[in-house]
């Protein structure tokens, strides 16, 4: 995990920068040079919201060794505006009440450690909406 | 006059209950309960951190100030466990809220002073007209060494405000700092924990220095105990607030609101910033708040503070530090806690 690596990554991981199309207006996460609906080459920059809808997920039970610690763990697929699709893990949550159309908050937290001399890598994952953050 | 613009808190979702902690050690959780007057502490999941939690107070002071975050031209984080040795907090929080490039940033330490520092300073500069905006956040995820007595209390959460001029929620009445030499609590480098002066950290450390900045405080501005609607003080565990009040002579129903630490435990730097964000969120405008921070080596900063009718607008734009305190809990026994503190490791 190369510093300039995550770096190039910072505007999605850190405030969900996208590219909206000015012709057909599609949305693009992370954002394109050419949109693949009607070949623009003009994008608007727009903030995905910190919230959405769980469309589908799976619980991770053999992981990649970096995170071989935090097994059992969830990952989601959630929709942030309409048509627009986001990967991430889903913490703070009972994995049995997972459920698809759950809202969610997206949160700032840490995804990756590079072994214990490398740089944190922070990004976005989601946590339920409850009496706590609502 | 300058002032509190917007704020916001963040507090874990994970809580550690004393009897776990002392059920493993063998020590008496009842005089944790009644000696020191506490009873469970906030623990941080394992992917949050001083960072991740000052960007999420951070986005909810913004939520409330509602201005452009490229008017911030500070950003300050107040901490004693910044994630990196070398490279500062304060960027990571700066970019993740769209602050940056023209920003001024800084990590500042002092024990569990840190955070009101932050605040201080960056009042200072948007009184002198350098800056329009500035934000101080105060945080941490402090540990105790296990077994140790601040194991039961070192908790982890954060506040965070937003300092300036215009759309004022809280002024800023004045300001006061008391500092003396004083080795009651400190880490040296590369050590995992902290070490403590035992019982030295109370009279000529804690009640020293909050009492001096109080007296100090009341004595230059004309005020009495009696004018303050709440009063907020460092809170290492239930009991030092609640004496330290007391000895000031003021009476339950000022301080109450403001100490979280029974539940919370110490959040070391954000422990009375979060208290004022707590009395923030139920506070009237006009009311006359005292809040009066300590941090080891040794020093408190004293702050009078006076709500104005802006106050009601931004209250329910961010959720609230006594509902994140006391709503969706989830509790750890001492295996998972120890896990998530890094205090027992997988075998590679
Ligand atoms: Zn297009």
């Amino acid at each position: 995990m190369f510093p300039a690596k995550i770096w190039r990554e910072f505007p999605q991981r850190y405030r969900l920068e996208a590219a909206k199309c000015k012709k057909c207006g599609k949305v693009f996460f992370p954002p394109r040079l050419v949109c693949n609906a009607c070949s623009h080459r003009e994008f608007e920059e727009i903030k995905l919201p910190w919230e959405g809808t769980l469309v589908s997920y799976t619980i991770i039970r053999t992981p990649p060794s970096a995170f071989s610690d935090q097994a059992p763990y969830a990952v989601g697929i959630i929709e942030t505006i309409p048509g627009l699709q986001i990967t991430c893990q889903i913490v703070d949550a009972d994995l049995d009440k997972l459920h698809i159309g759950q809202k969610l908050l997206l949160e700032f937290r840490l995804i990756q450690k590079d072994g214990k001399q490398g740089v944190l890598c922070y990004g976005y994952k989601a946590v339920p909406i409850d009496a706590h953050n609502s | 006059m300058a002032g509190i613009v917007g704020y916001g808190s963040y507090i874990p979702r994970y809580r550690i209950k004393v009897e776990e902690i002392a059920k493993v050690w063998g020590t008496d959780a009842e005089s944790y309960k009644k000696g020191l007057m506490l009873q469970e502490k906030s623990v941080p999941a394992p992917d949050q951190d001083v960072i991740t939690m000052s960007v999420e107070a951070a986005r909810r002071a913004l939520s409330r100030a509602q201005i452009h975050p490229q008017k911030i031209g500070a950003v300050y984080v107040g901490s004693e466990s910044h994630p990196y040795a070398v490279k500062p907090s304060g960027t990571v929080v700066a970019e993740a809220i769209g602050a940056t490039p023209e920003v001024h940033c800084a990590d500042f330490e002092f024990a569990c002073k840190a955070g009101t520092e932050a605040m201080f300073v960056a009042y200072g500069l948007v009184c002198s007209g350098k800056i329009q905006y500035g934000l101080a956040i105060a945080a941490d995820t402090s540990q105790g060494a296990p077994g140790d007595a601040l194991e039961f209390s070192a908790a982890a959460g954060a506040a965070a405000y937003i300092l300036g001029t215009e759309n004022v929620a809280v002024e800023i009445e004045d300001t006061y700092s008391f500092c003396t030499d004083t080795p009651d609590f400190w880490r040296r480098e590369y050590q995992h924990y902290p070490e403590h002066g035992g019982r030295f950290t109370g009279e000529p450390a804690y009640f020293h220095h909050t009492l001096s900045s109080a007296q100090g405080i009341m004595k230059r501005s004309g005020t009495k105990p009696e004018d303050f609607k709440y009063a907020i003080f460092h809170q290492p565990n239930g009991k030092f607030p609640m004496l330290a009040a007391q000895k000031l002579g003021f009476k339950r129903e000022q301080w109450e609101d403001g100490r979280l630490s029974p539940t919370l435990g110490n959040t070391y730097s954000g422990a009375s910033p979060m208290g004022l964000s707590a009395v923030l969120d139920k506070a009237a405008p006009g009311d006359l708040i005292l809040l009066v921070s300590f941090g080891s080596g040794a020093g408190s900063d004293g702050f009078i503070l006076r709500t104005t009718d802006r106050i009601k607008d931004i209250q329910g734009k961010a959720p609230k530090t006594k509902q994140q305190l006391d709503c969706a809990k989830r509790y750890l026994d001492y295996g998972t806690y120890a896990k998530f503190r890094g205090k027992i490791l997988k075998a590679d």
